[in-house]
């Protein structure tokens, strides 16, 4: 699950974190509510508006501005709280829709006032899967990409893996803050800093931290100026509060709408819709159809219990896309048996009266033969097949390709 | 011959009175899996399906000499109850649980890595040596005694590609499902290698997905070691970047993990790699001249 920045900073801040002060607004009053509030505690001359979308790049689709006066911050907040922001990151990229920002974080500048006297760096903790071992990657070329920055000067990324068993130590946090220049206060200030992420990381069961830029501001201290959280879901059992964080708005409706029915779904740009049960199976299948000449309208995996009830949720959910052209079911029945889900998908077809895209239904497994019978003979414009290939064929066929 | 699991293993069921648990356990006694006995912490001394149920771990193996378990327990206490299991002396470990926290199993990989352990999953359909043993949730009918050894990251996939195998008039030596977690017990390059070095198995059906470097390696590994022939699989070609698809660990992060890259890569080390999911029965045939 991904959390808003001003979330992330939250979270940060609970574990003692230093992070630039910040106040979120959804209008503009608010915005100049927030703007008033962060000059009278903190002295900050000007201040950052800052969009508050699940999306990297915000800056380059005009979603971060700085604001030097209160005139300014009107005009920002103006404009960004309602834009459909576009960056490398939403749908479709920088030309595609965009995402509604709802939301701004209103923050102090940390830069100010010794602005030439600050330095970005990369910061970042994730589990790396081939050691199985939490991981910190940091560079001193801080505020850029840093993939770009790993594919063309490697030298300058450091890892430093955490034994599970004995947990972060001083010398490795020590080590981080040698190897990033920091010297004299600005060296014990990273220290404590990175031991308080780490702290934070296993916390909040994160998948990911991200502090892109840190900063040292011209006082030697570190500040996490920009983060980017993502919490681990199969651990928000013993996040209540974190789990409270997930914003449905941000993500795809028709997803949400699908989990709640127990499926697992997810959106894509093709003209077949498929129905699956199992992970691997249902990307199989879109592979299948691609070499059928289509493309998958959506990855969708019904899970163990594909009953009438599912079957024609799931219908509903791939109907809803337009560009959907055909609907391949393809159930491998083992506990789950073919007949009831043969049964399932005529009682929902029934059920929905008009479904004007062809079916192709492919059961195997348990009960197979008796499925293919109930199918058959369901009097229904539903194509039935066994073999995986048999089904592929049939697609082909429906798509006139 | 087989691997992991045969009719001489002793397996227990942790969370054989749960309503997964006993249900499994049910269908692996009706295969005819030699299922020794029960863990369920509290229920200790009754009797489930007819074998006995035990408190702890280390009461079964010191009462009916368990050496294998197959976990069914909910995902907060299933990496406790992998590490109890280990604790105790078990020596095959196989966790059926889907939704274990990450941070939890880089505790459990952590604590069994020098340990004489071997852990199949989370999150995975388990092992089968058909004929013999079935200690997961798989439809044994499909399964046909043989010498094709099966790994695959995923159930129903797996299911497929032994049906086929089966069609194409082979059996199986031993399916391993080694799940689809982002941090899994057992590799595609430790289920490839001990099936490898299995002298009854013939020939290796390597399933994989898109995430990780985890074909890849199996693939490095086959280049310098196999004897054997391997046929290769990766679902997820259409799968579009940074989307979780189902399994936790299968999302493109980068160009490495992408399908293309990892067929590329398996290609090279001289795996059968087919590109249609439908292919991959007959391409084992073909490769072994049957």
């Amino acid at each position: 699950m991904n959390l808003h920045e001003y979330q992330a900073k939250e979270l940060l801040e609970q574990y003692g974190v230093r992070i630039p002060m910040g106040i979120t607004a959804t209008n503009v009053d608010e915005a100049v509510a927030a703007f008033e509030k962060l000059q009278a505690e903190t002295g900050t001359k000007f201040c950052v508006v800052k969009a508050q979308i699940h999306a990297g790049g915000r800056g380059k689709g005009g979603g971060v501005k700085v604001a030097k006066n209160m005139d300014e911050l009107k005009e920002h907040a103006g404009n960004i709280i309602g834009m459909m922001l576009k960056t490398p990151q939403t749908p479709g990229g920088l030309e595609g829709a965009g995402k509604l920002v709802s939301t701004v974080l209103i923050t102090e500048d940390s830069y100010l006032p010794e602005f030439d006297q600050c330095k970005e760096y990369y910061l970042s903790i994730l589990m790396d899967r081939s050691t199985g071992k939490n991981v910190f990657i940091y560079s001193a070329e801080g505020g850029m990409d840093i993939e770009k920055v790993a594919e063309e000067t490697p030298d300058l990324v450091f890892k430093e893996y955490i034994d599970p068993a004995l947990g972060m130590q001083g010398f490795q946090a020590r080590k981080i803050a040698f190897n990033l220049g920091m010297t004299g206060k600005a060296f014990k200030e990273t220290s404590k800093f990175v031991m308080k992420l780490y702290k934070c990381f296993l916390g909040i069961d994160a998948s990911l931290i991200e502090i892109n830029p840190m900063m040292k501001n011209g006082h030697d201290e570190i500040i996490a100026v920009d983060s980017k959280i993502s919490i681990d879901d199969n651990a928000l059992y013993r996040h209540p509060s974190i789990a409270e964080m997930r914003d449905e708005k941000e993500e795809d409706p028709t997803e949400v709408e699908a989990k709640s029915f127990g499926l697992n779904y997810v959106n894509l740009d093709g003209n077949v819709g498929c129905m699956v049960n199992g992970a691997g199976l249902a990307m199989a299948t879109m592979d299948i159809m691609k070499l059928s000449g289509g493309s998958p309208a959506n990855f969708l995996d019904v899970g163990g219990t594909a009953d009438a009830e599912r079957v024609e949720n799931a219908f509903k959910i791939i109907l809803r896309d337009p560009e959907v052209k055909a609907i391949l079911i393809n159930i491998f029945g083992g506990i789950v048996r073919c007949d009831r889900v043969a049964q399932g998908v005529v009682d929902a077809y029934k059920n929905m009266g008009n479904i004007n895209v062809p079916i192709i239904v492919r059961l195997q497994g348990t009960n197979a033969d008796i499925a293919k019978t109930i199918i058959d003979e369901s009097g229904l414009e539903v194509k039935s097949a066994i073999l995986l290939q048999e089904a592929a064929d049939k697609v082909k066929e429906v798509l006139g390709v | 011959m087989s691997v992991l699991v045969n009719k001489n293993s002793k397996i227990i069921v942790q969370g054989i009175t749960g309503k997964e648990g006993s249900f499994h356990a049910g269908q692996m006694i009706e295969y005819g899996t030699p299922v020794v006995g029960g863990v369920t912490p509290g229920k200790g001394g009754q009797e489930h399906l007819g074998v006995p149920v035990f408190n702890t771990v280390a009461q079964a193996v010191k009462e009916v000499a368990a050496d294998t378990t197959i976990i069914f327990v909910p995902p907060p206490f299933a990496a406790d109850a992998i590490m109890e299991a280990s604790d105790a002396g078990i020596k095959i470990i196989i966790c059926i649980t889907e939704g274990i926290p990450v941070q939890d199993m880089v505790k459990v990989k952590s604590y069994i890595k020098d340990r004489d352990v071997r852990l199949v999953g989370p999150n995975c359909p388990g092992v089968i040596t058909p004929g013999e043993a079935k200690v997961g949730i798989m439809p044994g009918f499909i399964h046909n005694p043989g010498k094709i050894g099966i790994v695959s990251r995923s159930g129903t996939l797996t299911y497929e590609a032994v049906d086929q195998v089966t069609k194409a008039g082979m059996g199986q030596s031993t399916c391993i499902g080694i799940g689809g977690d982002p941090i899994p017990g057992t590799t595609t390059k430790d289920a490839v290698e001990m099936l490898m070095n299995d002298p009854d198995t013939e020939g290796i059906v390597m399933i994989g997905e898109i995430g990780g470097s985890m074909e890849a390696d199996a693939a490095k590994w086959v280049k310098e070691h196999g004897t054997k022939p391997v046929v290769g699989f990766i679902a997820g070609q259409t799968a579009p970047k940074g989307r979780t698809m189902g399994h936790a660990g299968a999302i493109v992060g980068g160009a490495e993990d992408t399908a293309e890259a990892k067929m590329k890569i398996m290609a090279e080390c001289g795996i059968h790699v087919v590109e249609s999911p439908a292919e991959i029965g007959k391409k084992m045939a073909e490769v072994l001249g049957k």
